[in-house]
């Protein structure tokens, strides 16, 4: 694969991070490149929502730099951290919802607190969103009384619904059937060839979540062990590649063609 | 004893670390309140739960402190034959101390213990950091409209407790005491002076400040609780910390305050 020239939106320079004693993150490396979708991958507890948090100024590194559109989150001020998240479109590992508002108050809030949109516009806006995660009928409703699938929906509604050009997706589908999931990855895949954002995902959906990915990173050990394409991740020869990749999927998955070109027959 | 010194030294930081961050939290609070966009919907709804909601409260304690002031007021005074000045006593013990002290206390118990919990409970469940990652402004989307709201409603709510305070001990004295209606009124007019309307006035628009700021800033530091204000008992804990602090903070703040204005 020739080397790509597109520039990083976001970069993570020798990230260090500790909780008390246990160290979490130990020197992460990682660039992510404007236009393109990195999957993040690894076991559980590995840190992936941590290394996520970072690149969202939430948690701040011990040691190192997450520089995101050149700058460096820990240096600039609230000002200009607020500008860089006008861009970001976050879902959220617990989906975190406003528990209070109901779904649709939910998906309007970006709309109402950040543009000047009318009342109406809000609500086209937004029943279209709702729609295109299938949850007509569902505005009136609040976060609890809807199934844990529903919620990932309604954070996927809301986080999109500003149309940003950074989306972090920390494990989008799990908890959602096999068809809603894959509804879910064609749902990415059309929005990103219509927008072009930059996507982080986090997912332990392997393979499948491989057919979105340009680049896919495993989080081990405290650190990502290699960026590569899906083809040369499936075949890498780093050890710890080599086990996740035997483990997750298996012998059956050695041939590559077999769902080649999956999400453009669907 | 070098741990026993090493706890003292931890506690001052650790005290000092909180006043600070909650010194720097109000201060954004009170920028936020003059940037625009001014939106008057979420104020009016906070001033609906923190002021219209405690009015049945505020009514109740107030008729009965004023009767109790009125009773005991009659029984000190009837030694020295002055019942003459009962309405004066009453009115002013009302407006300058006991109003904005005991609506404080009210509002704080009603409003400052639940605001307190709604923020904790936003903090332990992420939703904070998700207002934030929206580029959304937790202190000025959730902070700046109760501000305002309690700004505006402990003082109100302080009048009406005044004023039912008052009827309260019209009722016990004149009603059921049969002092001098006239002497009643009389005395208070003259006695009240201006000054002590100001008294009241200023304490209570302090205390709304200070019941707001408390509450709403133990909720959104929960996660810096030396517990760790982890889950439902975290949240219950730091709730009732911080209403044992804003009932502390109302009566330090009130002598402090007299001290000043007197
Ligand atoms: N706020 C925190 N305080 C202390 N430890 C934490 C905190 N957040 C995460 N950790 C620890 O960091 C490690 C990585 O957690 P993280 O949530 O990033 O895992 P993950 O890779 O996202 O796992 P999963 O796939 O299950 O979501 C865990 O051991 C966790 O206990
Ligand atoms: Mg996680």
């Amino acid at each position: 694969m020739e080397k790509d020239i597109r520039p990083a939106v976001i970069q993570l320079i020798d990230v260090e991070k500790s909780f008390k004693s246990q160290q979490v993150l130990k020197k992460v490396n990682l660039s992510i490149l404007e236009g393109t979708t990195m999957v993040i991958v690894g076991a559980s507890g590995q840190g992936k929502s941590v290394l996520l948090k970072h690149m969202l100024g939430l948690l701040k590194p011990d040691k190192g730099e997450v520089r995101v559109f050149g700058k460096d989150l820990a240096k600039i001020s609230k000002k200009e951290l607020k500008e860089v998240r006008q861009n970001y479109g976050v879902l959220f590992q617990n989906v975190a919802l406003f528990d209070s508002m109901t779904v649709f108050d939910n998906v309007a809030l970006p709309l109402r607190e950040r543009t000047k949109a009318s009342e109406k516009e809000i609500k086209a806006n937004v029943d279209e969103k709702l729609s295109m995660m299938d949850l007509q009928g569902a505005g009136e409703k609040f976060p609890a009384q809807l199934s844990g699938g529903m919620q990932k929906r309604v954070g996927l509604a809301r986080a999109l619904v500003l149309n940003p050009k950074v989306v972090f997706f920390d494990e989008p589908t799990t908890g959602l059937d096999v068809s809603r999931s894959n509804e879910i990855y064609r749902l990415f895949y059309r929005t990103q060839q219509q927008l072009k954002y930059t996507a982080v995902i986090v997912s332990h959906d392997v393979p499948k979540i491989f057919k979105l990915a340009d680049y896919v990173a495993l989080v081990a050990k405290g650190q990502v062990q290699g960026c590569m394409s899906p083809e040369d991740f499936q075949l890498s020869d780093l050890s710890e590649i080599k086990t996740f990749v035997k483990e997750t999927m298996g012998p059956i998955y050695s041939s590559e063609e077999e769902e080649m070109g999956f999400y453009e027959t669907l | 004893m070098l741990g026993f010194f090493e706890k003292i030294g931890d506690n001052f930081l650790y005290y000092l670390e909180q006043a600070g961050r909650m010194g720097v939290f109000l201060f954004n609070c009170l920028i936020n309140a003059f940037k625009p966009p001014y939106k008057i919907g979420p104020i009016v709804r906070q001033i609906h739960f923190i002021g219209a909601r405690s009015i049945f409260v505020i009514v109740f304690t107030g008729a009965f402190t004023g009767m109790v002031l009125a009773l005991q007021g009659y029984y000190t005074l009837t030694k020295f034959g002055s019942e003459g000045f009962l309405g004066s006593a009453v009115a002013l013990s009302l407006i300058r101390e006991l109003g904005p002290v005991l609506a404080s206390l009210m509002v704080i118990g009603r409003a400052g213990s639940a605001i307190c919990a709604e923020i904790g409970i936003m903090r332990n469940s992420e939703q904070i950091d998700a207002l934030e990652c929206m580029a959304i402004d937790p202190h000025k989307y959730l902070m700046v409209p109760k501000f305002i709201a309690g700004v505006i409603s402990v003082p109100l709510l302080t009048f009406v407790f005044d004023v039912v305070g008052i009827f309260g001990g019209y009722l016990v004295g004149v009603g059921l005491f049969g002092v001098n209606e006239g002497a009643f009124f009389n005395g208070m007019y003259s006695s009240v002076t201006w000054q002590d309307v100001h008294m009241g006035v200023v304490k209570s628009l302090i205390f709304g400040l200070l019941i707001i700021w408390i509450s709403t800033s133990k909720g959104y530091f929960l996660h810096y609780e030396r517990s760790g204000g982890f889950g439902a008992e975290g949240v219950s804990r730091n709730t009732t910390n911080a209403v044992v602090l804003s009932s502390v903070t109302i009566l330090v703040w009130d002598y402090l305050l007299t001290a000043i204005l007197l």
